[in-house]
């Protein structure tokens, strides 16, 4: 065929449906990505006004605000959902919610990448541009309504993780982290999309919305292909939110990389991967839930029990919220294996109310941390309450909301967790939830009781002769804003739950078919 | 058509893929055994395409294409700063972080 017919014959092909309004959340995000390219590009290395990071935080927000805007047109003329894009692009409440915590923790990771880059003496606004093009991907995931979306969604979130992860070149433990977070993402993508491939040839298609219908409508005589298919797909999932047994990544990558990018990684790569499953997994193959049900359920009490058991033993602080973390995604994955309305909204409170605690949490270490990023042995916390009174009272309470005190938001995200999964009969995965939250309690309260037990009068005429006086932390701006905007969210959470409640329980992940 | 086959090949390349990773200490031929695994993927999707006859399989076939060569981009880029920094790039030598 020559040229000149294939160009004829691309003007009869019927171009989809773009609702372009519908899309304007992810647009903002990508066109303000595209600009802040040129912008930092333009700007001398050094300022004394962060402009890219301003820009990056105004860009974010303008995101929140489309998503706010879309999310009224919704309730107002509805449907509650719609798509877009040839049934590619699902835009309804459970997205939008989504996407407006994918921002919220865009705005906390460069609040703190700010002050961290000066202090690093790392220049330049890659961290931003990186923040902002896997969020792109966080919302494409989010959204994805087809598997071929889903996956490019998963590689442009993943790619841009990576390199963040080894954002500090010049020092070894980032490149480590981030070549280890490289060898295993990669491994773990590959499985995914043998899942995937699998899926389409049981089912014949990519569509969210036909695997749903193929499966609804017909009887396979052989589920072999569809059960590898799955099996697979979890695993691919399980990897990205760090669930035991595919957690092996996760200490070394959350120890090794500049502690605000950790904090990017824990709320945002999470949500996004939390959205895929809930989407794909509890939506699309809900026929299918007695397969898939065992295996997320086993996932979730391993991930409780190993994440809380070996957080207890280590010495370094960001590995232990590493622990910490397994911990809390096997919560979110026993909210998700009940495969209930109610287990999805409390996996919609638990990430919101996560993507605000770790915010603080890792804003605190990442000031803890020193120049270098390297002050995050228990024992460099060691007094750090007479030092630091307000830094310390602040860490204390994140600590205290992970660890689900009443009154915090962490309390309330683990409350919906349990009551979802007793409500769903399943007795014994509720106890072992309730076990898992004790023990990780204990690790919480390690970290708060080595900041106030103070130093012992052995370690004061140690350290005298040296005559290094400890230097007070400097806390940045950026810092500063997003700690107490953390604090106040955590505070606010607990205390008036009713706002994020409602909109978690309206925001139910829907399959519509194109066209509607 | 033999479809069975072409899984048989797509199955085959997977598992030398997966070999490939968990043995191979040296961090390019790690990236190599992933691309294996991606393009066993690619014979998978291809072969379903044909026996579904629609197009999905191609076209998510090509879209791997373009993301795989993205991925190796990266990672050879995060291996190359390793080697500066440490002259090696063997995996196994990475253990300042244990535990």
């Amino acid at each position: 065929m020559s040229v000149a017919s294939l160009l004829a014959a691309a003007d009869t092909v019927p171009a989809p449906d773009v609702e372009w309004s519908a899309l304007s959340p992810f647009l903002v995000v990508v066109v303000g990505a595209c600009l802040l390219l040129p912008i930092a590009g333009l700007l001398p290395r050094r300022t004394r006004v962060a402009w890219s990071a301003l820009f990056t935080i105004a860009v974010a927000l303008g995101a929140i605000g489309a998503s706010a805007w879309v999310w009224h047109d919704l309730s107002r003329v509805g449907p509650t959902e719609r798509t877009t894009v040839a049934g590619a692009y699902a835009v309804d409440k459970f997205s939008l919610f989504l996407i407006v915590v994918i921002c919220v923790g865009v705005i906390l990771a460069t609040l703190l990448t700010e002050g961290y880059l000066r202090r690093e003496d790392l220049p330049g606004a890659e961290a931003y541009l990186l923040y902002l093009a896997s969020a792109s991907g966080a919302i494409i995931m989010v959204t994805a309504a087809d598997l071929i979306v889903l996956f490019i969604g998963l590689e442009v979130l993943s790619i841009a993780a990576y390199v963040l992860a080894g954002l500090h070149r010049r020092r070894l433990r980032s490149g480590e982290a981030a070549l280890k977070y490289f060898v295993l993402g990669g491994f773990s993508s590959a499985f995914f999309l043998y899942g995937v491939a699998l899926i389409y040839g049981a089912t014949g298609t990519t569509n969210l919305v036909g695997i749903a219908e193929y499966l609804a409508t017909h009887r396979l005589l052989d589920e072999g292909l569809l059960l590898a298919g799955i099996g697979l797909l979890i695993v691919g999932f399980a990897f990205k939110v760090g669930g035991v047994p595919f957690h092996v990544w996760t200490p070394d990558v959350y120890q090794g990389s500049p502690s605000p990018v950790v904090a990017f990684m824990a709320s945002v790569v999470k949500a996004a991967a939390f959205a895929g499953m809930l989407r794909v997994v509890v939506v699309a193959l809900s026929t299918h839930r007695l397969d898939w049900q065992p295996i997320l359920y086993a996932i979730a009490v391993l991930s409780m029990i190993v994440g809380a058991v070996l957080a207890v033993v280590q010495s370094d602080v960001k590995r232990m919220l590493a622990y910490s973390s397994i911990n809390h995604a096997g919560f979110m994955l026993a909210a998700v294996s009940t495969g209930a309305d109610e287990g999805i909204a409390a996996v919609l409170f638990y990430l919101a109310a996560y993507t605000v605690l770790i915010g603080g949490t890792f804003g605190i270490v990442t000031l803890f941390g020193r120049r270098g990023d390297g002050h995050h042995d228990i024992d460099d916390y060691r007094g750090l309450a007479r030092r630091e009174p307000f830094l310390a009272l602040a860490l204390t309470i994140f600590l205290l909301a992970q660890a689900g005190t009443p009154l915090t938001a962490g309390f309330l995200a683990k409350f919906y967790v349990i009551q979802a999964v007793v409500d769903a009969g399943s007795w014994w995965l509720g106890l072992v939830a309730m076990l898992a939250a004790t023990i990780s309690a204990f690790l919480y309260l390690r970290i708060v009781l080595t900041m106030y037990a103070g130093v012992t009068d052995a370690d004061v005429e140690v350290a005298e002769p040296t005559a290094e006086p400890v230097r007070r932390i400097h806390v940045p701006l950026g810092a500063k804003v997003a700690i107490a905007a953390a604090l106040v969210l955590t505070i606010a959470i607990g205390v008036v739950p009713d706002p994020l409640t409602h909109a978690s329980r309206t925001a139910r992940p829907e399959l519509v078919a194109p066209g509607d | 058509m033999l479809l069975s086959q072409f899984l048989l090949l797509s199955a085959i390349l997977f598992s030398i893929g997966v070999y490939g990773v968990i043995v191979r200490r040296n961090g390019v031929a790690v990236l190599m055994a992933i691309e294996l695994i991606l393009n066993s993927v690619n014979i998978n999707l291809v072969a379903f395409g044909a026996m579904h006859g629609n197009l999905s399989g191609q076209v998510f076939a090509l879209f791997i294409i373009a993301v795989a060569a993205a991925e190796v981009g990266v990672g050879l880029a995060i291996i190359l700063s390793i080697y500066r920094n440490r002259r090696s790039v063997a995996l196994d030598e990475l253990d300042l972080m244990k535990g």
